[in-house]
């Protein structure tokens, strides 16, 4: 037998001077201790470095640059016969209004005394966003009046000076670059010196729509914000009611049958079924069999609610299931039938759970992108603004993620700039949302 | 809008059977609100019910057959000369709606009148442009077949559609005066309507079943329509990925093998970021953190998991895809060609992960009994051996169930493979390398030109099949694992 | 045979082993123990005895420092083990409690095999140098726990798998394998049946030979079979202590005996 007392680990040694296996302990229980830090570390290091380019890469498309000209309405040019009319005058169409432009900015630039190569009208084309013309003509087809006047207009710049302005174009790039030459980057500096190019606020990417893939200085993610506003307000009205419903009688009446687990099972189950294969129920049932139109936000509203459904119901269940069945027997006991006990005591009792788990399961709908690209809510351009309730939910339209998604795919990298600023909005959106329901589990908390 | 007004007609009927219903059961008590079985107000939402649902439900049945029926109905009289060689029948089937849509359009914008559309001869006039020039794009010229199963799809969609507008408002006023036939004084209506309010929640919760129901027949249906024109053995058992961008089948190969290697791997490198520091991060946080530390970090971790994926896409593209190649790139080392690789998407699903593992772990690492670490605190050993050595071993099937949910979650994880893995699928082991999962080729097969009948388009949803097989069997073993963990410590 | 390597510790059976003085326990705003002193002598079985939330089993646990566990707990005073203070900055806590072992009130043996319940404290103190030895600790902890016989066959079988009785006394074979000075029961028969209870007694009873054994209970009768020291705990302080026979049937204070006699409690 072996005479184990010798390396007791109490009798030998004393308690105040830890014995060498005691030290080794203790230095693997600080290098433990050292990796969970270092893991939750990192894990915040994440989150920053995610929201920090977040905010750094986006916070500049909500500025943009602009150029202010005065442009000579040249009544020989827009209006030939001379006779104001309206219909005649919408026959001049953009390419009309181009040199009258160019030729503002040229001479904007000769008054302000500035050197440059540049003397071709067709040369400033460069500096400018193709929208410009549109902007001026929609301007004098509104005010017929002015024709034959020089009025000065802020126009937005092209997107490549807008660039150079912001450090996303660099010098060195520009000698690749058909669009833009270093002649351009040079007029830009003393254009900006004399103040007639500056970066303002830009209030259009916010309420603005998508354009083409050439104008990035132009595209705005405010219809795809209305597209994401009607598919909401259809998750909303269905998956509310319809989520309430399915919970009351799961937790309330639900006798315990097969048919009642088999529900049980497919809500557990379809919470953790992948986003997009509900887009492939989306584009099978309600795009190929219900022949309902494409891309429109009544669809996508559909697909997301199926998708929010699960979350709704777990968390419904759960406010329900926290109201103490001594409220329930209260009620039976004035003689209340059960329906009347659920719906006038326990429901009320559980609405702000309710509204709160509701809430978080609108934000994970609202950032959801997957389903939407195959129910075709990203192939459309958002251009135009929906005229009507009903067209909001009929016609086609993008949503916010998915016109994030869309642009960062284009080849443009001006775009990406705006991915990122869509994202600004987006994560605004999420947290109001979170914050509206933190303050309700706030206030209606409740502790029985 | 002929539905909408139906639904509003229906609507109204209900209300007006809600005030004669009530109005009804007072008069029948002589006023007496209390000589009456039920509170007023029941007698008047039976009515109102009887109206609306046998009605309502009857509308959403049509309006789901009714597509159903005239299409086989106007797909039979097609003969099979229309169908052209490389054609099938539901492409043409597509034509005639566009067809039948754009002489809808017609007669709405008053470029014809109902008869001439009904009477059009594409002898005579060139369909094709007349639609287009009301904003009706067609991909070929309009055949004299296509035309006249458009003309009869229209037919038979007018037909039903009055036939829909008879049958509901008939169900909703023979429902209105059935319900004030059986009000009385003694007529129990309160039980009636609580019956009726039942059987609504049944239907809802039943809506769950429905949607799986929905998801698994449309991807058999699909997938079996994919089956029938491509060998199901290549698909699972070709190592290539290369579908032809004819759309019309043939030289494609269609074989899932890469597809899958692309998503598991991308999902492992994502598991063994997430793992570690959700693990560890939930270890520290449940066993070692002090409240300040816990309240803090606990809720900054969770906001990685309400970001949407779409922000985690565009990280991974525009920022974690630039810092590796700044690392691994051409400049340095040599190894990294593009910013789009396994190793992109991998992190950007592991970070999206941490708050997941995380906060499954830390649930799991709480449920296991206080008297388990007094027991080991108690012989003398330190946390973490009580952590390495009780608690997890503890844990274990628990944190393996996590772990399993969050592979599902990494499988079918779809926007940040679409941005940051890349679109060429490889059989490659080198994780600096563009891969491409299943995911990604679903959105990048179904959100093409091609049209919804050439297997191009219908190997997405055997994808999609095989994406729904591997997540709904992770998920079930998973949930049965944590499950039964969780009942150990009950 | 097995008490071998405990029969060269000479000492008087008088001898204290812990001794604690003027110590106060607060619970954030709780006050839990209040200024309590009291001499525990070595090889010797000492009951704390008293109603409900008394403050007996928080005291009990300050002995080894498992109240640091738990977050608003504050311990002041002294508490002296062979004449050190364990409450001192330098004293290891997992080193005391390695001295210090301890019972819990329900059986809580690991998820693991009885083997590895067992041979867990002497693994983590390093206590065995081969696998020979470490089995030799097994079998001599689960004979000291007096189920060794009930076990040898299925030493792989889970610890979970024994009914309570069996578990209670593999978790206190589990805190012999330590080979520690003192044992703390903290209510180890409450959870059990009456046999069960009946062979843990008569293991206590076995225990004091080697180990000064400090229990908590409720059962009176339990003390006064097991004991031979009792201290009578009320509201948090220390009423009485003293021979158990004396406890029993000539208390000092009028606590104790209304106690004893069933008035309070």
């Amino acid at each position: 037998m072996t005479d184990t007392s010798a390396n007791r680990p109490g009798s030998a040694t004393s308690l105040i001077t830890p014995d060498a296996r005691t030290k080794r302990r203790n230095r693997a229980e600080a290098r433990f201790k050292v990796y969970g830090i270092t893991a939750i570390g990192i894990g915040l290091l994440f989150l920053v470095v995610l929201l920090g380019s977040i905010t750094v890469n986006g916070l500049g498309a909500f500025q943009q640059t602009f150029v202010n000209v005065p442009v000579y309405l040249d009544p020989a040019k827009l209006d030939k016969r001379g006779n104001r009319n309206i219909e005649e005058m919408k026959k001049v169409s953009t390419f009309g209004y181009n040199p009258l432009i160019q030729q503002g900015l040229l001479d904007k630039a000769a008054e302000l005394g500035i050197e440059t190569p540049l003397k071709k009208r067709k040369q400033m084309k460069a500096m400018l966003s193709a929208s410009a013309a549109a902007k001026v003509r929609d301007f004098v087809l509104a005010n017929p009046e002015t024709l034959g006047q020089t009025v000065e207009f802020k126009l937005l710049a092209a997107s490549r000076v807008d660039g150079y302005l912001k450090g996303r174009v660099q010098r060195k790039d520009v000698a690749r670059d058909k669009n833009i030459d270093a002649e351009h980057l040079d007029l830009t500096d003393s254009l900006v010196a004399a103040g007639v190019v500056a970066k303002t606020f830009n209030l259009s990417f916010i309420t603005g729509a998508d354009a083409s893939e050439s104008r990035a200085e132009q595209a705005g993610i405010g219809v795809a914000m209305l597209g994401s506003f009607f598919m909401m307000l259809v998750v909303l009205v269905l998956s509310l009611p319809i989520g309430v419903a399915a919970s009351i009688y799961l937790e309330e009446f639900a006798p315990k049958n097969r048919w009642t687990d088999l529900i049980e099972v497919n809500i557990s189950n379809l919470a953790a079924v992948p986003s997009i294969v509900f887009g492939i129920l989306g584009l099978a049932v309600f795009i190929q069999v219900m022949h309902l139109p494409q891309s429109a936000p009544l669809v996508g509203g559909l697909v997301l609610t199926l998708m929010t459904l699960p979350t709704i119901i777990i968390s419904t269940r759960a406010s329900l299931k926290s109201v103490p069945p001594s409220i329930r027997d209260a009620a039976l006991g004035v003689g209340a039938s059960k329906m009347q006990s659920v719906f006038h005591h326990v429901l009320p009792l559980a609405m702000p759970g309710i509204l709160t788990g509701t809430i978080i399961g609108l934000a994970q709908a609202l950032g959801e992108t997957a389903p939407l690209l195959l129910i075709g809510m990203v192939g459309y351009i958002a251009t135009n603004v929906p005229d009507g309730i009903a067209a909001g939910f009929l016609d086609p339209n993008s949503a916010m993620p998915a016109q994030i998604y869309e642009w960062a795919k284009r080849a443009d990298p001006a775009y990406y700039e705006r991915a990122w600023g869509g994202i600004i909005i987006l994560l605004v959106f999420l947290l109001a949302m979170n914050i509206i329901a933190i303050l309700l589990r706030r206030r209606f908390e409740r502790r029985w | 809008m002929p539905v909408l007004w139906l639904f509003l007609i229906v609507l109204a009927i209900a209300a007006l059977g809600f005030v004669l219903g009530r109005r009804r059961a007072l008069k029948s008590a002589d006023g007496e609100s209390r000589r009456l079985h039920s509170l007023p107000i029941y007698y008047g939402t039976n009515a109102a019910m009887k109206v609306a649902v046998p009605a309502l439900g009857l509308l959403c049945l049509w309006l789901l057959a009714q597509p159903l029926y005239v299409n086989s109905r106007v797909a039979a009289t097609i003969p099979d000369a229309a169908i052209a060689e490389g054609s099938t029948l539901g492409l043409v089937m597509s034509d005639v709606r566009r067809v039948a849509r754009g002489l809808d359009l017609a007669v709405v914008e008053g470029a014809m009148t109902a008869p001439q559309a009904a009477s059009l001869d594409a002898e005579t006039a060139d369909v094709r442009q007349e639609l287009a020039s009301l904003g009706v794009a067609l991909g070929s010229t309009v055949t004299a077949d296509t035309l006249r199963a458009a003309q009869d799809y229209r037919a038979y969609s007018t037909t039903g559609t009055l036939m829909m507008v008879v049958a509901v408002l008939f169900a909703a006023i023979i429902g209105c005066g059935w319900a004030l036939r059986e009000t009385d004084r003694d007529f129990r209506a309160r039980n009636v309507v609580e019956r009726g309010i039942l059987v609504l929640l049944i239907a809802a919760a039943s809506v769950a079943v429905l949607t799986t129901l929905g998801i698994v027949l449309s991807l058999i249906f699909q997938t079996y329509e994919f089956f029938t024109l491509y060998s199901a053995l290549d698909f699972f058992t070709l190592l290539e990925w290369a579908p032809s961008f004819s759309g019309r089948g043939g030289a494609s190969s269609l074989g899932l093998l890469p597809l899958l290697w692309g998503t598991l791997y991308i999902s492992m490198v994502a598991l063994l970021v997430a793992v570690p520091i959700g693990l560890f991060s939930a270890i520290y946080l449940s066993e070692y953190a002090s409240s300040t530390v816990r309240s803090f970090a606990k809720p900054m971790l969770e906001v990685l998991a309400g970001i949407p994926t779409i922000v985690y896409g565009l990280f991974a593209l525009l920022t974690i895809g630039p810092i590796l190649l700044s690392v691994f790139g051409d400049d340095t080392l040599g190894w990294m060609q593009g910013q789009r690789a396994v190793l992109t998407a991998g992190v950007a699903m592991g970070i999206m992960l941490i708050p997941f593992v995380s906060s499954l772990s830390d649930d799991i690492i709480n449920a296991v009994p206080q008297a388990l670490r007094d027991g080991s605190y108690g012989l003398g050993a330190t946390k973490s051996e009580t952590i390495k050595q009780v608690v997890l071993p503890a844990a274990l099937p628990g944190i393996v169930g996590a772990i399993l949910l969050a592979t599902s979650r990494a499988i079918g994880e779809t926007m940040i493979v679409v941005l940051g893995a890349g679109a060429a699928a490889r059989l490659s082991l080198n994780p600096f390398e563009a891969m491409t999962t299943v995911t990604a080729k679903i959105v990048s097969q179904l959100t093409g030109d091609s049209d919804f009948a050439s297997p191009e388009a219908l190997v997405a949803f055997a994808l999609g099949m095989t994406l729904f097989v591997m997540t709904l069997g992770l998920n079930v073993f998973a949930l049965y694992i944590v499950r039964k963990y969780r009942e150990q410590y009950e | 045979m097995y008490d071998a390597p405990n029969m060269e510790r000479a000492v008087t059976a008088s001898q204290t082993k812990i001794s604690a003085q003027g110590v106060q326990v607060h619970y954030g705003d709780t006050h839990a123990i209040k200024d309590v002193d009291v001499q525990i002598e070595d090889k010797t079985v000492t009951a704390f005895i008293g109603p409900s939330g008394c403050g007996k089993s928080t005291f009990l646990r300050c002995l080894n420092r498992m109240n640091d566990t738990i977050d608003t707990c504050r311990v002041q005073g002294q508490i002296r083990i062979d004449g050190e203070d364990i409450y001192d900055k330098r004293v290891d806590p997992v080193q005391l409690r390695a001295k210090v072992g301890m019972v819990f009130q329900k059986p809580n043996p690991f998820p693991k095999s009885i083997y590895d319940n067992v041979a867990y404290g002497p693994r983590i103190h390093g206590l065995a140098a081969s696998k020979a030895e470490l089995d030799h600790i097994v079998e001599t902890s689960l004979r000291r726990g007096a189920i060794w016989d009930e076990v040898k066959d299925r030493l792989d079988a889970p610890g979970t798998g024994l009914s309570g009785g069996q578990q209670q006394r593999l978790c206190i074979a589990r805190a012999v394998a330590t080979e520690p000075e003192v044992l703390l029961m903290d209510e180890p028969c409450s959870a059990l049946d009456p046999i069960a209870t009946a062979q843990v007694e008569e293991l206590i009873d076995e225990l004091r030979k080697n180990y000064s054994v400090v229990i908590v209970t409720h059962s009176m009768q339990q003390a006064a079979r097991v004991s031979q020291k009792t201290a009578f705990f009320h509201l948090g302080n220390l009423v009485e202590f003293g021979d158990t026979g004396k406890i029993f049937t000539n208390p000092e204070d009028s606590r104790t005996e209304s106690y004893i006699t069933g008035r309070i409690g």
